[in-house]
């Protein structure tokens, strides 16, 4: 079959690799047809993330149809649609009985490596380097889909691929970072990152019962899409002082709640920007946590940091006094995709939200180098590419 | 936690995170000062000129040495020692350079405050692993290990599964095969390269059901080894703790040979990977298999999925 391959920094090519067989009894194949490029995705393409190797399949935001299944799989049979959630979870564990599904604590072969970074380790993730499980991923013609009987969610035929692919990982993740503001009646919700992520939090905190939210990010086409499509008021953070903005907008309180939807990857002017970009080439740091500084120290006291962006290893100059300080509660974690797959293809069902609408790029799966390229360099304003296989 | 006798590496376990960190580091910094000295130059504010790029060139490669051998040495210790004195190094070039006219001092002193605090964790590091290692080798003879893990099911249906010896091939690597010989008595055996094998005959010396079982070998055997494991509810319905107690002492002289062929480098990950096998097939029913196990092979599926069993070690 045809597969996205990592190759090295920036260096992604579509090659031909062996067909996925079923290997453990709970495995089903599944032959994808919609498959998308995520900004996590993008971590892996700039090398943030180690324990990459040569060859690696990428993906993890994917659906497709059923058509095989080991000899243990009782819930899905061939010819099923399914869309994939990009955590693997074993649904037998204590966490995955408490529905935190990305912290399963079977589905990682490779967990010593993880528990060597971070003390213990989460799930295994499709597509996302071999301390994560060393799973191929879904940019591809074929997946093998592991605990096939937990994961994969059926999908009603009557909705498109577009409108249910999301479901996967990035409607879930902005709906999870949103849910854990806690949003009370009158609540304004400050997002860092208007990416594809961002805007489902954005969507979401208002489902959720926001006041306002107000967006953040420097590409013009991006913060439009924040207002137009999901209701934001948006700040350029190049042309003003964030901070500044935030606190004339919100009376000077501060934003009740703050939701990083950026990550490790950071982008800033000036001296900040300079600072941690050596300490990152010098690997003083591994990540460039801009906006977490940001929104930590923007957010109203008592209020709610919700970090759905993906930080991976060491920060440096974290505000951990305003924290302290002023009563923060910090949240994150990688989504619980399982938890939030049902209530949302629910909404989607009802016609609450139509999640196509951050897709700007449909290309082939043989393009997907080109898709990387202008995702990770944000031209031709792209914002979500989806791919046929 | 493992043990090898009369010596403690608790401390060392949990160093190795820190250790491995710096390794990265220490790659990462010497790939950048090896591959562009120029972009470095800049980023720390030298003169980007010839003899700044060779220093850097020569940094990035002693970078380079040290932070693989931090990672692939056992004696992890010895090696960030080398990093401590590459960061007196860069240290003292940086103080040099910072006295060059062409050079824009505020970025210099950054990096040099950059490099004294990571000089300062390496610092730690080495003194924590050489307080751990400091017992002569020669005292170490056979391995002791304990591990712990928390399994979501009864102490009654895991101590089941157990006690019936014949499972425990299903999820501890080394072991070949165990046959049952009555209710006390059984045969052992383990993998060993080239196909060959070792084999011991074991008796249960305790057995407490749905509690604790304790086994050992016959005296006489090749490889003279005991084992026990011990089942305990953990606190609010959170499953069970399974304890796992086995230590392993091999002829003299034949220690070294033995231990590595049965375990690898790593008894204690060993026995860790193990459990964890237990837990998976205990919760789940099975072992489940990714693509790219540790860094063997790329995460892409294999032209036999027996293969992908084959290298981990797992039965069908
Ligand atoms: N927690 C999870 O389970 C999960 C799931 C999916 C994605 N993510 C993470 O969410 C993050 C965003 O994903 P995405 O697909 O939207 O990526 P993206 O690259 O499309 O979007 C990131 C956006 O952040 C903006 N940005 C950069 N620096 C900024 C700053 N200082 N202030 C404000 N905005 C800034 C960029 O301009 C960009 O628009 C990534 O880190 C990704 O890994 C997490
Ligand atoms: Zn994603
Ligand atoms: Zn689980």
């Amino acid at each position: 079959m045809r597969a996205t391959c990592w190759n090295g920094t920036r260096n992604i090519q579509v090659e031909r690799v062996p067909d996925p067989q079923i290997v453990n009894a709970s495995d089903a194949i599944v032959k994808i047809t919609s498959t998308a490029i995520c900004g996590s995705d993008l971590h892996l393409y700039n090398g943030f993330i180690p324990t990459m190797k040569r060859g690696d399949i990428m993906g993890h935001e994917f659906m497709g149809e059923v058509v095989e299944t080991g000899k243990g799989v009782k819930n899905l049979k061939v010819g099923d649609r399914v869309v994939v959630p990009f955590p693997i979870a074993c649904g037998h564990c204590a966490q995955c009985e408490r529905e935190m599904y990305s912290l399963c604590e079977n589905s990682n072969p490779n967990a010593w490596m993880a528990e060597k970074m971070w003390g213990y380790s989460p799930c295994g993730i499709f597509g996302y380097s071999h301390m994560l499980g060393g799973y191929a991923g879904g940019q591809a013609e074929y997946a093998r889909v592991p605990f096939a009987d937990v994961n994969p969610l059926k999908v009603p035929e009557e909705l498109d691929d577009e409108q249910v692919l999301f479901l996967s990982d990035i409607f879930p993740t902005g709906y999870m970072a949103a849910e854990a503001c806690g949003i009370q009646p009158g609540d304004t919700v400050a997002v860092w990152g208007c990416g594809p992520v961002g805007q489902f939090a954005i969507k979401s905190a208002y489902m959720l019962g926001a006041e306002r939210v107000i967006a953040i990010d420097r590409f013009p086409y991006r913060l439009r899409m924040a207002h137009d499509k999901a209701g934001a008021d948006t700040i350029n953070y190049e042309e003003c002082d964030i901070f500044e903005a935030l606190e004339e907008m919100t009376g000077g309180r501060g934003p009740d709640h703050c939701i990083d939807a950026v990550g490790l990857e950071g982008h800033a002017p000036g001296i900040h920007g300079a600072y941690d970009k050596m300490k990152t080439v010098m690997m003083m740091e591994t990540d460039r946590p801009v906006a977490l500084r940001q929104a930590i120290l923007a957010c109203r006291s008592g209020g709610t940091v919700s970090v759905a962006g993906v930080y991976g290893g060491f920060i440096d100059k974290f505000p951990m006094g305003a924290i302290v300080n002023r009563s923060l509660t910090i949240k994150s974690g990688q989504t619980h995709v399982q938890r939030y797959m049902r209530p949302l293809l629910k909404r989607i069902q009802d016609g609450e939200i139509d999640p196509s609408f951050v897709i700007t790029h449909r290309i082939n799966l043989s393009d997907a180098a080109n898709g990387y390229e202008i995702f990770a360099k944000k031209q031709e304003e792209c914002m979500k590419v989806v791919m046929k296989p | 936690m493992a043990e090898r006798y009369a010596h403690d590496s608790s401390a060392s376990a949990s160093i190795e995170p820190l250790s491995i960190a710096l390794g990265w580091f220490s790659l990462a910094l010497g790939a950048a000062e090896l591959i562009a000295p120029s972009r470095m130059a800049r980023l720390i504010g030298a003169p980007d000129d010839e003899s700044t790029r060779n220093t850097l060139r020569a940094f990035g490669a002693r970078e380079i040495g040290a932070g693989i051998a931090i990672l692939a040495q056992p004696d992890r210790a010895r090696w960030l020692w080398s990093r401590v004195g590459g960061d007196a190094l860069d240290l003292a070039w940086l103080g040099r350079r910072m006295a060059d006219a062409n050079s824009e001092n505020d970025r210099l002193g950054m990096a040099a405050a950059a490099v004294a605090g990571v000089t300062a964790l390496d610092v730690y590091a080495a003194q924590r692993l050489n307080r751990a290692g400091a017992q002569p080798a020669a005292k170490r003879r056979g391995v002791k290990v304990e591990q712990v893990v928390t399994i979501n099911r009864s102490a009654d249906d895991l101590y089941q599964y157990w006690r019936d010896f014949k499972n425990l091939p299903r999820f501890m690597r080394h072991l070949n095969a165990v046959e049952v010989i009555d209710q006390r008595r059984s045969r052992w055996t383990a993998a060993a390269p080239a196909g060959m094998s070792v084999r011991w005959d074991a008796e249960i010396l305790q057995d407490r059901e749905g509690e604790w079982i304790a086994w050992r070998s016959l005296p006489g055997s090749q490889v003279e080894n005991s084992g026990s494991v011990r089942f305990t509810p953990a606190p609010g319905a959170r499953g069970t703790e399974v304890r796992v107690q086995m230590e392993y002492l091999p002829p003299a002289g034949q220690m070294g040979r033995v231990l590595a062929m049965l375990f690898g480098e790593e008894p204690e990950q060993q026995i860790r990977e193990d459990l964890r096998r237990f837990k998976q097939l205990m919760e789940t029913g099975e072992i489940p298999l990714s693509d790219g196990p540790s860094m063997w092979r790329a995460a892409q599926p294999a032209k036999r999925a027996g293969q992908i069993r084959e290298m981990a070690g797992v039965s069908e």
